[in-house]
């Protein structure tokens, strides 16, 4: 792929907050028109990277390019080009729909005419009609979510940068608002979106699962399972909890997970049948059980790089 | 063009925004109010309408004209006129009256003669005031007495100075009062301005948009500035209302030095607004300037007693300045023009509040 054709293109970047070293060494490469994901648990650098690409935050190293622009020294005329839903609702909770969406669009300085109809037609594509009048502060999640993405994209940014969006709202209104996600990226708006949902992370072209401030592993959802170097051995116990103390006893095994009656064993790949590694432990200690392979989850690839990481920095 | 816009945008959101805040509203309108009638009744000393009685033992034309004098003072209203000293103290006693002026037969010789007191006040001391009215009165009737002999220029002056540091309070407080409040309500509300938007998380979004530092920063100002100036009118017509503070100066010079003094006002809250992380950082540091400001800029203690060290601090306080200009506007009726240096002085401070602030606010989060 050609360097041009990368809507971000960022390589080495680091941010210290003092003795904090909140990103490390973080490189990005995403095409354009991708709904690309940043999966990551609290405090692992999410929103720092997002905003050194906005150029809200100065990297302490590092370079980085968005849209071609550095965002060192061209934030200002990316500003233009992008749009940034903050993690926080960051709108004017006493100014009502409408107020708010109108103000962003003369900060925008949209041409007169066509902001009256722009704003109109965010109203309804977001089905914020009926609370048009109504005080943001007095909005559900849902509506403020899809009010902040309203504002996000109103001056139909070419670069978007979405943190944590979906947090505090249901299932349904998350479909929901993915389904406009993918209607953006068809359009050819590049998205770059934070999440702690894995379902999420599941339905990204393209991820990067952030570990203490460092890209542990990236690439689309299905290339990260073959990644993993482990593989993923189910258990259906009737005895679920002393199925799991067996397999912690097991110094073979990298991680138990359990989810109600189901366990969910890694193994290293160094391991040649790990399935059968599984049933003889269980028969020895007299359990239960119906032990299969099965393909690894984006769970157990998260589970997975964070908890070798760990291993890692501990035995540096 | 896109600047305009921008600037609009910002100032109608701030006003928008003011306008649903319960609390900022009314102290708008509230802090002038309290604090004119505050300052203005407390600090009064103007007495007026006291009941009072009178024995005319002389009856000549003088002691005559020393009653119209005092009647047109309006300080005594006198309900009766009795016979003898004596009725006087009785009606003293049943508090009836509260001041009882006695004229003796011989009144019009005491007065030429100027040896001894020509006429007697009995005054119910219970009250200091009332006690400090009768000494003020004492003046008068003296007054009028070396008027007649004309026998000392002294005696003539102290006449003038009777009636000024009395109508002084009340006059030199209210002009000073405009600076007063615009100094509270301009630099605090700024203060919070931009600090209130971090706090919430506005700012995030604000500096991610197109908008320049200057844009903001004067839409953030504007709306204040016409705040402002509904204060001053709603401080100088009420003084002239309950206190009778006269405007001597041009109205335009009002204006003029008024706007003037906002603006650096606003400035300096912006400067604040971009040095403080907190709103109640910001009220420290707004009281931090607020304090010093009445206490040396001449508002409460004359300026030429301070010692010189004050007085340097104060040249740096931009009410020092305009307590200068409004009271040489309002009282002296003096125009803007010749009090150029306080106006430079004004000029000068905004402009480095507002260079300061504007270098200082970063479209950055780091
Ligand atoms: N302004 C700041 N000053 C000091 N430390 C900071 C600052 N911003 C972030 N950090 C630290 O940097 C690290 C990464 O924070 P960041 O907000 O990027 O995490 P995140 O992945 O977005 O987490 P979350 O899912 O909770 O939003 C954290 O340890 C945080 O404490
Ligand atoms: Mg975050």
């Amino acid at each position: 792929m050609n360097d041009r054709d990368l809507v971000v293109n960022a390589q080495g970047l680091c941010r210290s907050f003092g003795p904090v070293k909140a990103v490390r060494d973080v490189s990005l490469a995403i095409p354009r028109g991708t709904i690309y994901g940043f999966l990551g648990p609290n405090g692992s650098g999410k929103s720092t990277t997002i905003r050194m690409l906005c150029g809200l935050l100065t990297p302490t190293s590092g370079e980085a390019r968005v849209l071609g622009l550095d965002v060192r020294t061209q934030s200002e005329k990316l500003k233009q080009q992008i749009g940034y839903m903050t993690q926080r609702f960051s709108l004017y909770e006493d100014l009502t729909v409408l107020e708010n969406l109108q103000f962003i669009a003369e900060v925008y300085a949209i041409a007169g005419k066509h902001r009256k109809t722009r704003v109109e037609q965010l109203l309804s594509d977001f089905d914020l009609q009926e609370k048009r009048r109504q005080r943001a502060a007095t909005l559900s999640g849902g509506q403020k979510q899809r009010l902040a993405l309203a504002a996000a994209i109103l001056h139909e940014p070419k670069m978007l940068f979405l943190d944590e969006p979906t947090s505090a709202v249901d299932p349904q209104n998350r479909r929901d608002f993915w389904e406009i996600l993918f209607g953006l990226a068809e359009q050819g708006t590049t998205i770059l979106v934070s999440t702690h949902y894995m379902d999420e992370a599941e339905r990204c072209h393209q991820l990067a699962i952030l570990h203490r401030g460092v890209k542990v592993a990236d690439g689309s959802p299905r290339d990260l399972g073959r990644q993993i170097g482990a593989s993923i051995v189910e258990i259906i116990a009737d005895d679920a909890n002393r199925a799991r103390i067996a397999m912690n006893d097991l110094s073979e095994v990298a991680s138990v997970t359990q989810l109600g009656v189901r366990l969910r064993v890694m193994i290293p790949d160094s391991i040649a049948q790990p399935a059968e590694l599984v049933r003889s432990a269980l028969q020895e200690k007299h359990i239960e059980g119906h032990v299969e392979q099965v393909p690894p989850s984006l769970e157990d690839v998260f589970v997975a790089v964070t908890e070798m990481r760990g291993q890692e920095e501990q035995a540096a | 063009m896109k600047s305009l816009l921008r600037i609009f945008a910002i100032m109608r959101k701030e006003l928008l925004q003011l306008s649903r805040d319960r609390l900022t509203f009314g102290m708008i309108v509230g802090i002038p109010l309290i604090q004119l009638t505050l300052f203005g009744y407390a600090i009064n000393t103007d007495v007026r309408n006291l009941r009072a009685a009178l024995v005319d033992q002389a009856d000549t034309h003088l002691s005559r004209q020393l009653i119209a004098d005092i009647n047109a003072s309006q300080v005594l209203v006198f309900r009766d006129r009795v016979d003898s000293p004596l009725q006087l103290e009785t009606l003293l006693d049943s508090g009836q009256i509260a001041i009882g002026l006695y004229i003796p037969p011989d009144f019009d010789r005491r007065v030429i003669e100027g040896d001894r007191q020509a006429a007697q006040l009995m005054v119910d001391g219970t009250d200091p005031i009332i006690l400090g009215v009768g000494q003020r009165l004492t003046s008068i009737a003296m007054g009028f007495d070396t008027q007649r002999r004309s026998a000392s220029p002294a005696g003539l002056l102290e006449v003038r100075n009777y009636y000024n540091p009395e109508r002084r309070s009340a006059v030199n407080i209210v002009p000073g009062l405009v600076g007063v409040i615009l100094t509270m309500t301009m630099v605090l509300f700024t203060a919070v301005a931009i600090v209130r938007e971090r706090e919430r998380g506005n700012l995030e979004l604000l500096i991610n948009t197109p908008v320049r530092t200057t844009e903001l920063m004067l839409g953030k100002i504007a709306p204040y500035v016409i705040i402002g100036l509904i204060q001053v009118v709603i401080i100088l017509g009420l003084g002239w209302l309950l206190f009778q503070v006269p405007l001597r100066g041009d109205r335009l010079d009002v204006l003029w030095a008024s706007l003037l003094f906002i603006a650096t006002n606003l400035s300096l809250g912006l400067f604040i607004s971009t040095s403080a992380t907190t709103q109640f950082q910001a009220m420290q540091m707004t009281f931090f300037i607020f304090l010093p400001s009445i206490l040396l800029s001449g508002f409460m203690f004359p300026f030429d007693g301070m010692p010189e060290i004050a007085r340097n601090i104060a040249e740096l306080l931009p009410l020092t300045h305009f307590n200068r200009l409004i009271r040489g506007i309002v009282l002296r009726g003096a125009d803007i023009q010749s009090m150029s240096r306080d106006v430079l002085a004004l000029l000068a401070i905004m402009t480095v509040m507002l260079t300061l602030a504007i270098r200082r606010f970063s479209k950055r989060l780091d």
